[in-house]
């Protein structure tokens, strides 16, 4: 199946020169919820402002459902919803009103059931004639996803959906972005949160200097990045380790209680049994055991250093 | 052509001005009156005629270009800068509307509100003094021109703004002196020669001039020179608009 979204090798240089995209190439299959995760300053907002049509293109092409999003623009756009990272709201318009607003751009009719559903579902009903600057942050952020589905979106944007809100709005959204995809809505996230890339994402994009650096199933790119650790709890404390253990290149804990040993999931020895023999054999007891999968946070945070 | 597009912006604008009716009706009114207080009943009484047109009936034309031309410039050029201002511009810029489609939504708004404006100030007018329109079909035609030429010409300030100075820098500075001295409140055969041959300089008083014309037949320049200067200013106006857009000068980088 052709890609809704594709990318290629997509440059921008903003007029001061600084680079803010470098040769991006990226496609985004019908459907999926896909992350886009990079430092501050890595291009997200510019790739994703590129692709909706609010900064111009030095070079490369971007296509939408087929469109050109250049030359077939009102196409291309037509399918497209951006939820901003910024929280852009004019102050005195109705709340109501301003969802209505969003549909008119797209150059939808009115659907006043369509925008009584969304409000509702995005618990905006009983705001609706109320002035935007009368809601709460959390509100104003739901405004704008509200604004961005009235136009019936087959791609959602959602740049930085989750930046300073609370737990509860949080967990609404990852909410919204679930019904979102089993309606068949496609969805590009943009995050500095590796929990919520984790939490919703089929496939995870990291961008970092204005470039891909890696594209990958999110389940794959943990069970191949992944590492785990391995967590001994002493039966009494020790103050240092003996030569035979320092191949393994444990971390004793400061209270001289624990140890942590790294190991590679994909390595062909992971070298556990090696060192419990070698424990027991020096004759440091433990009296109970556990093993972390490292985080998304943890590959993502490796993978921008690498770079560096 | 994006029609629901448009539609939208433009009644979004109308709201606007529905939720601000005191400064954007009210006020102007308020302002005309007193104009006509001070110029036409007070120190008006002293002047006796102009041109065989008595002082009072005189300034109205005057009067309802400069509120025409000020209104315009304003609503324009507030209805652009705010949006971006507030950032809620992306909307609308990424949008499946054309440069052209948001310009007329825009400024088509603009040169509403303004026309009502004068509307209002021109039947106010008739409480005061007694006016004749000659040539209403010349009257409406430098009513909306003028209405559209100064809202595109707000339209481009409100882009090139940056801040609020720079918003009501072009209107205080530049456009008011121009109106007053543009025959807002005289004839400029009133002027001493040298400065009458100055005056022709100000764009402004081609659009008086030909205004004044259409209600009592008379004019400072001829009827053809106005109603060329004015599509000069409309023309010049519509491709500053249109290098705005093609460039994506300051909305897109």
């Amino acid at each position: 199946m052709a890609p809704i979204l594709s990318v290629q090798n997509l440059e921008k240089t903003y007029d001061g020169g600084f680079q803010a995209l470098k040769s991006v190439s990226l496609e985004i299959e019908k459907g999926e919820v896909f992350a886009l995760l990079g430092p501050n300053g890595a291009g997200k907002t510019t790739l994703i402002s590129t692709i909706c049509g609010l900064v111009r293109p030095t070079s490369g092409s971007i296509t939408v459902g087929g469109h050109d999003a250049l030359k077939d623009y009102r196409a291309a756009r037509r399918m497209i919803g951006l939820v901003p990272q910024e929280m852009p709201t004019a102050p005195f318009e109705m709340v109501g009103d301003t969802v209505a607003l969003s549909r008119g751009l797209f150059g939808l009719k009115p659907n006043p059931d369509l925008v009584e559903k969304i409000l509702k579902d995005l618990t905006l009903w009983d705001k609706r004639k109320d002035p935007i600057m009368a809601l709460s942050g959390g509100m104003k952020r739901r405004l704008l996803v509200a604004k961005a589905l009235a136009h019936e979106p087959e791609i959602l944007f959602l740049d930085e959906p989750t930046a300073g809100v609370d737990v509860e709005l949080r967990h609404d959204m990852w909410r919204i972005v679930g019904e979102l995809k089993d309606n068949g809505v496609t969805i590009i996230l943009t995050t500095h949160y590796i929990e919520e890339a984790e939490e919703m994402a089929d496939r995870v994009g990291v961008i970092n200097k204005g470039e891909i650096i890696l594209v990958e199933d999110k389940n794959r790119l943990m069970q191949k990045l992944g590492r785990k650790e391995l967590t001994l709890s002493l039966s009494c404390a020790v103050t240092g380790l003996p030569p035979e253990l320092q191949k393994y290149d444990l971390k004793l804990s400061e209270d001289g209680c624990s140890l942590t040993y790294t190991y590679d999931t994909q390595g062909e020895r992971t070298g556990i049994t090696a060192l419990l023999t070698d424990l027991s054999k020096t004759g440091v007891h433990f009296h109970d055991l556990q093993t972390d999968q490292s985080s998304l946070e943890d590959i993502f945070v490796d993978l921008v250093k690498r770079g560096d | 052509m994006n029609f629901e597009a448009v539609k939208a912006i433009y009644l979004a604008e109308m709201a606007r001005t529905k939720r601000t009716i005191m400064q954007s009706i009210v006020s102007p009114v308020i302002s005309t009156v007193l104009y006509f207080v001070v110029f036409g009943a007070a120190i008006g009484s002293r002047i006796s005629e102009v041109d065989g047109v008595s002082y009072g009936a005189f300034i109205v034309p005057g009067l309802i270009m400069l509120s025409l031309m000020t209104q315009s410039l304003s609503n324009a050029s507030f209805g652009i800068y705010f949006p971006q201002f507030t950032g809620t511009i992306f909307e609308v810029l990424s949008a499946p509307i054309s440069f052209l489609e948001i310009t007329i939504a825009y400024v088509g708004a603009a040169a509403t509100k303004s026309i009502v404006v004068g509307l209002v100030i021109l039947i106010t007018a008739n409480f005061f003094v007694d006016i004749e329109i000659q040539h209403p079909f010349w009257m409406a035609a430098f009513f909306l021109l003028t209405a559209i030429t100064f809202a595109l010409l707000g339209f481009i300030i409100g882009i090139w703004a940056d801040n609020f100075e720079k918003l009501q820098f072009v209107p205080l500075l530049i456009v008011t002196p121009l109106a007053f001295l543009g025959g807002s409140f005289y004839s400029i055969s009133m002027l001493p020669e040298v400065w009458q041959k100055v005056t022709l300089i100000n764009p402004v008083v081609y659009l008086i001039s030909g205004f004044r014309w259409s209600f009592y037949g008379q004019a400072d320049v001829s009827l053809w020179l106005s109603l060329f200067m004015t599509l000069l200013f409309l023309s010049v106006s519509l491709a500053i608009v249109h290098w705005i857009f093609k460039t994506g000068y300051k909305l897109k980088p």
